[in-house]
């Protein structure tokens, strides 16, 4: 199965979900500054990779995937394991190109121009998630 | 203050655009990979590079190789539990984030302090 884009599944999330998921993604930005400010860059880096959407999604996709079935009559809550387990999956190939977003601005910010950097970063993550998606789906996923 | 509040809307708001984008995409396991997207670090790293400088920057950045090695760890512990544990999938996410906060400081413990 070839990636899709589908604007409308947007519309199955309810406005207290968007909520809760923007309080997740400002709080972690928050904390990571501020463990930054307390105990240094070397521990605050850490938390630039904390899980800060995941949890939230996981279960939205778990809970959104059960009441799919329920709707369709199919008692189950296997359905919706499933497709947070697809989801993390994802999320671990996801980690790949944020391993490579955070080498490239470790290795290449003290040298170069800032801009450059980041948007070198930016393209690093999806190129290495891609491929690994790609590389996954192909000879791994069966 | 204020900068906390900054810091909370540009993290709020670029974690909501990654999780749209991840709600709009098919299959599940395409989409989750916006799940480990940048975005908390987009908005941290900007800001910091502002205040502190590049060097303060980049030691971020090589402590976020750490911790992107945590998330795949956590999301690989997540799956495992979810799919052949049979775990509910919030239950899932508290465990594994136990998980990745102890190899996240125990690294930084025992290697990068």
């Amino acid at each position: 199965m070839n990636a899709s884009f589908n604007i409308g599944a947007l519309a199955k999330t309810k406005w207290y979900e968007y909520l809760v998921r923007f309080a997740f993604g400002g709080a972690i930005t928050v904390i990571a500054g501020t463990l930054a400010k307390h105990f240094g860059p070397v521990l605050g880096g850490l938390f630039l990779a904390f899980p800060a959407i995941f949890p939230a999604s996981a279960t939205l996709v778990a809970k959104h995937e059960t009441e799919k079935k329920q709707k369709a009559g199919i008692a189950t809550s296997s359905r919706g394991r499933q497709a947070a387990a697809l989801d993390a999956a994802g999320a671990a190939l996801g980690s790949v190109g944020l391993a490579g977003f955070a080498l490239t601005v470790w290795k290449l910010l003290p040298r170069y121009n800032s801009a450059f950097v980041f948007l070198a970063a930016t393209a690093v993550w999806p190129a290495l998630a891609i491929l690994s998606w790609r590389i996954w789906k192909k000879h791994l996923c069966r | 203050m204020l900068q906390y509040l900054f810091r909370f809307l540009v993290g709020g708001t670029i974690v909501s655009l990654f999780s749209c984008l991840g709600d709009a995409l098919k299959p599940k396991s395409f989409a989750g990979l916006f799940g480990a997207a940048p975005s908390v670090a987009l908005a941290t790293l900007g800001l910091t590079l502002l205040a502190d400088g590049k060097v303060y920057a980049a030691l971020e950045a090589r402590s976020m190789v750490v911790g992107a090695a945590c998330l795949f760890m956590y999301s690989a512990l997540f799956t495992w539990l979810t799919l052949r544990k049979k775990v509910d999938a919030a239950p899932a996410t508290i465990g594994s984030l136990v998980v990745w906060l102890g190899v996240a400081l125990g690294t930084w413990a025992l290697f990068l302090r």
